[in-house]
């Protein structure tokens, strides 16, 4: 059973607040899905290779680094979904 | 004709005749969505202006004489994780209540260009992630079977609209069965192409090593033709793949090989599934097809847990980005940036996210990487090398699509490896990045029940003369 010392210091890692009850429920719904991993441990894995992309094909990732021109308007929707701003500015908390 | 007998086919043939207008064929579906969605909840957003307007367009090219594609006029519904420019798209997330799509995803452009009509966007589990709709945070979407009844997930509206007529197909996306199983559970024909011949491109992120999005219709052929528009290379997704020319594949019975897996037909389904499916080999059997039973024997059990290690990973990295800057929902109350991410997400997500990105978090976390992520990749491998073995011997792969036909809603919610497990046969395609279709074949009472066709990587062409061989019979 994974600990609440634990669980809370995933959810930091993770960026999540969460309240004492929640941590209760994570900490007994992860050590359940945890239990069901450890039917993994069964098997012979020590001459096998990983699989990160199931299709490889060559060159996938192999484009020039090039900067592509954009309209000033799609540059302006992406600035406009943010919630908190000034002029073509993104607000942010400040951080030091 | 009645409107529940209208495929993609029909509907435009319809049209080039003049039977009826686009105007018509699309108000009709939306006088549909007004009556009948108020008991389904299979529709977040009604974008009722571009469907009719792109009709009217479609019309005026009728009527002057003009030839017009196979898609144009047909009304088209799309999951709320594919954006289309101008349209909200929520995820199925209250952190995204407001987020207006900037452009449209490559799927929804190349549909557009043949002159589709929108009518709108679908309810989802919230980031695609449940298998029943119930983890949509605005409603439940109901089974047009059985309204007690949940229609599947994770694109529980787009598979319960096509079933109650009140759209001619959809879109879904699929990471772990999100087309095929609320396919069947509503008893509509559902495609996950193989990984890579459809454009990701704004497809809001789950775990993009396995989403892959397709077409829900109401027939083989329709799920083809929706399939030939939106697959191919695009440069604004890397791991998308040009089309390869494979010519016609020529179905022959006597030569067809159909591979059974065992490990699909053992405990854990239910005796009337099983029973269904089986008929269902038997009759390509009888027909002349060879049958034979193959193993693979990670790909049920193993493959379920490999896939939660794999998904739940992706998903922690890909959800980074809703950090309340950037788009979506945040945080009023926060006092510093840290606590601002804190709160921004924890307003914003539900439940069955939260879980996820703490799974993977957790098994993403140092001194936990090589037991978790490391080992369920090397799995995957192994899952991946069974396919390939199995696929050396026979063309295709029959499997039944979920244990059981669709469950009560409020059945599975509160145990989350319960409802994990009712995809128990989905997941090891998305690990080895296959194509599928899940195509109706029975009910148990008013319940439909699919089957599943696998192939080997990029042989659609032989996924779809098979199921319409069966769809002819």
């Amino acid at each position: 059973m994974i600990s609440t010392k634990e669980v809370k210091h995933i959810a930091k890692l993770a960026r999540l607040g969460l309240a004492p009850k929640e941590i209760e429920k994570m900490q007994k719904d992860l050590s359940l899905v945890l239990d069901y991993f450890n039917l993994l441990k069964g098997v012979d894995v020590s001459k096998v290779e990983p699989t990160s992309h199931s299709i490889s094909k060559s060159g996938v990732f192999g484009r020039e680094d090039n900067a592509k021109k954009k309209k000033l308007e799609e540059a302006d929707k992406l600035i406009d979904a943010a919630p908190e701003k000034e002029e073509r500015y993104i607000k942010v908390k400040e951080i030091l | 004709m009645e409107i529940s007998d209208l495929t993609i086919q029909k509907a435009h043939q319809g049209l080039i005749k003049k039977e009826f207008s686009a105007t018509e064929l699309n108000k009709s579906f939306l006088g549909r969505i007004e009556k009948l969605d108020k008991d389904l909840h299979s529709f977040l957003t009604v974008t009722e202006n571009l469907a009719l307007l792109k009709a009217k367009e479609i019309d005026a090219l009728i009527s002057a004489g003009r030839e017009i594609p196979t898609l144009a006029g047909i009304p088209l519904a799309v999951k709320d994780n594919i954006l289309v420019e101008g349209v909200k798209c929520t995820a199925g997330s209250k952190i995204l209540e407001d987020y207006i799509a900037p452009y449209d995803a490559t799927c929804i452009k190349r549909l557009k260009r043949q002159g589709v009509a929108i009518l709108g966007k679908t309810n989802l589990d919230e980031f695609a992630m449940g298998s029943s709709g119930e983890n949509s945070a605005y409603f439940i979407t109901r089974n047009p079977h059985d309204l007690e009844r949940v229609p599947g997930g994770s694109s529980a509206g787009s598979a319960a609209a096509v079933a109650a007529d009140l759209t001619i197909f959809s879109l879904g996306s699929d990471t772990c069965g999100s087309i095929r199983q609320p396919a069947s559970f509503c008893g509509v024909v559902g495609f996950k192409p193989t990984y890579g011949a459809v454009s990701r491109y704004g497809l809001i992120a789950m775990a993009s090593s396995l989403d892959q999005i397709g077409p829900i219709a109401k027939t083989v052929k329709d799920a083809e033709i929706v399939f030939n528009v939106i697959s191919g290379k695009d440069e604004m997704d890397s791991t998308s793949v040009e089309k390869e020319e494979r010519g016609e594949w020529e179905l022959k019975i006597k030569d067809l090989k159909i591979g059974m897996p065992k490990e699909y037909f053992a405990k854990g389904i239910d005796p009337e599934v099983e029973k269904i499916v089986r008929s269902v080999i038997k009759k390509y059997e009888d027909l002349g097809a060879n049958v034979e039973e193959v193993s693979l024997p990670y790909s049920t059990d193993h493959s379920l847990a490999t896939y939660y290690i794999i998904m739940s990973s992706e998903v922690s990295a890909n959800l980074a980005r809703y950090d309340g800057i950037k788009y979506g929902h945040f945080s009023k109350t926060a006092k510093d940036l840290f606590d601002f991410y804190l709160k921004s997400r924890r307003e914003g997500f539900g439940q069955e996210t939260r879980r996820r990105i703490m799974l993977g978090t957790y098994t993403l976390s140092a001194g936990y990487y090589d037991a978790y992520y490391l080992r369920a990749q090397k799995i995957r491998t192994l899952i991946k090398e069974d396919f390939n073995k199995a696929f050396q011997r026979v063309d295709v792969l029959i499997t039944p699509v979920s244990p059981t036909p669709a469950f009560k809603i409020g059945e599975k919610i509160a145990d989350p490896l319960s409802m994990y497990l009712s995809d128990i046969y989905m997941g090891a395609v998305n690990l080895a990045g296959l194509p599928a279709i899940s195509i109706p074949c029975g009910k148990i009472g008013k319940l439909p029940v699919n089957f599943q066709i696998i192939g080997n990587k990029f042989e659609e062409n032989k996924i779809f003369e098979i199921s319409k061989f069966f769809e002819n019979l």
